[in-house]
């Protein structure tokens, strides 16, 4: 069962009008941060392309803060819970 | 001053929230509890354990009313290699009466506990963020949610692992890697029939079972498996500060422990009805931040109060009692009108007599153990299996004496870090540092605030 397919079965409120992680240029940060954090991402969100650039997507996020642990501060410019009913939703937890 | 909208505002309905809500309202203290979820416990999500002797003391007719999966009778440890797992299992009525622990699902358990806080008199909020802490000279005096300030005599925060609200109010520092793990969870829906009858068990009780070695590749962490009524909880856990270890990805562990040989059978046919990802704390007793603060009290995970042993794991019956002690702390601050660091500072203190940090204390130099101790996860899983195939092979060949087989399956280990490794290991279950000393040497920590009265961070 591919992760998209586990991420569809949960409950997810996405905000569309604000991200609540925005990457920063992540062309200073070492490669193996960015490696790190596609490696500890649960659900899978992070992306390092062949050009050694970051992508992120945050629909899907479980708002655990392993990011934040990672990369506050270097390759993240912002994390935050998503608004108030946004975000992931558990009905097992 | 304007007059404080509220006696105690409590920022996050899990265990420590609700019950420090539940035990403030019903001293009659005007309170109110705000989560930021669509409904308490909606971003809760832990492996699924809760041992409940803190619970009674606050909930003593918990057991009928509390959304609880299954009374925990069986317990499992394995040892993982890719094909074999060596497998203590303890299986017993008297896993039960005080030391009770059950299977729960967090979301409708952390509503039933927002439930009584509300019945209790509790104002509970949900779907609302809070930003930020109000602060007002140098003290905590409420939380700030949007265009919204809401001002309370006292701000617990039981945020949860990050607890975001301490950090950018600068009450704590910035997370250390090695503090915390990532865990990664399946909920797996096979029935309840099946589940008794594929684990063994009796109508209405369950299994608990924890995984060392190949599911996490080799990483600090584990896997787990709890039974619930009708559905399983299985995932892992791994140490963020060890992720570089190898390339193996967090989701790809929770299917690594699923496609296991022992685990495979067991869950064969299930739906998956949820996937989720939470962080854990592994660093223990050193990894408790300061927890008093003027105005505000750090609860629960928020107040790092997690405990690993590698065969109990807790965190839920510690952020309870936590809740319990804060809520009486702030009771006792209430009737002095005092909620400066120094008149609060006795929560600290009863935290350190109490079970929560004693226990934490006691299993010290656990979490250096595991991040010393590489082979608990690589090279013992392997010794097992080479042990155990030795005993249980019978191929013709001439039988060899027992401890002439130990002995080479611990060859490659070599003897004396075999010996080293078990005595640190039993040290640091064994509780050999001072708990006394481990407490006293964290009262600069603790109990500071206690020293400078009336003065601002």
């Amino acid at each position: 069962m591919s992760l998209e397919a586990k991420l569809a079965v949960d409950r997810f409120a996405v905000d569309e009008e604000s991200a609540h992680i925005r990457l920063a240029d992540t062309s200073d940060v070492p490669r193996e941060t960015l490696e790190l954090l596609v490696r500890g991402c649960p659900a899978g969100l992070y992306r390092l392309n062949d050009d050694g650039s970051l992508d992120f997507d945050y629909a899907g996020c479980f708002e655990c803060g392993t990011c934040y642990v990672l990369a506050h501060g270097t390759a993240l410019a912002a994390w935050h819970f998503p608004r108030g009913e946004m975000g992931i939703e558990y009905r097992r937890g | 001053m304007a007059e404080d909208a509220f006696d105690a505002i409590i920022v996050g309905a899990g265990p420590a929230g609700s019950t420090a809500a539940t035990v403030l309202a019903r001293a009659g203290l005007d309170v109110v509890l705000i989560d930021r979820g669509v409904s308490a416990g909606s971003k809760n999500l832990s492996g699924g354990r809760l041992y409940t002797h803190a619970l009674g003391k606050v909930f003593p007719d918990f057991v009928d009313q509390a959304p609880l999966e299954r009374l925990i009778t069986k317990e499992r440890i394995s040892l993982l290699t890719q094909e074999s797992a060596s497998t203590v299992e303890f299986a017993s009525g008297k896993l039960g009466g005080h030391s009770a622990s059950y299977s729960v699902l967090r979301a409708p358990f952390d509503q039933w506990l927002a439930d009584q806080a509300e019945a209790a008199g509790a104002s509970v909020i949900t779907g609302i963020r809070v930003d930020d802490l109000l602060l007002r000279d140098g003290r905590v005096a409420g939380v700030v949610a949007g265009e919204e300030e809401m001002s309370a005599k006292i701000v617990l925060l039981a945020d949860g692992a990050i607890s975001l609200l301490a950090r950018r109010a600068g009450l704590i520092g910035e997370p250390d890697p090695h503090h915390y793990a990532v865990g990664a969870k399946e909920v797996i829906q096979l029935g309840e029939e099946v589940i008794s009858q594929r684990f063994g068990l009796a109508a209405g009780e369950g299994c608990a079972w924890v995984f060392d070695g190949d599911c996490t590749d080799g990483h600090i962490g584990g896997g787990f498996l709890y039974t619930n009524r009708d559905t399983v909880s299985l995932g892992i856990v791994t140490t963020i500060g060890d992720l570089g270890y190898s390339d193996v990805r967090v989701p790809e562990m929770v299917e690594r422990l699923k496609r296991h040989p022992v685990v495979a059978p067991l869950i064969a046919g299930g739906t998956l009805v949820e996937y989720g990802g939470h962080l854990a704390l592994e660093g223990g007793f050193d990894a408790v931040p300061q927890l008093v603060h003027e105005g505000a009290l750090l609860l629960g995970d928020a107040a790092g109060l997690g405990l690993n042993t590698g065969y109990t794991i807790r965190g839920m019956d510690l952020a309870i009692e936590s809740g319990r002690i804060a809520a009486e702390t702030v009771i006792a601050a209430h009737g002095r009108n005092d909620f400066s660091a120094a008149s609060l500072a006795e929560y600290a203190d009863r935290l350190a007599e109490s079970f929560v940090l004693t226990d934490l204390a006691f299993y010290r130099r656990f979490p250096k153990f595991l991040e010393d101790t590489r082979g608990m996860f690589t090279d013992y899983p392997k010794l097992a299996e080479d042990a155990m195939l030795s005993l249980f092979s019978v191929d013709g060949s001439k039988p060899e004496p027992i401890t002439r087989s130990l002995r080479n399956a611990a060859r490659p280990i070599g003897f004396g870090r075999l010996v080293r490794d078990l005595w640190r290991g039993l040290g640091a279950i064994n509780g050999r540092a001072s708990v006394a000393g481990a407490l006293g040497g964290a009262a600069f920590r603790v109990r500071g605030t206690a020293n400078r009265k009336g003065g601002t961070r």
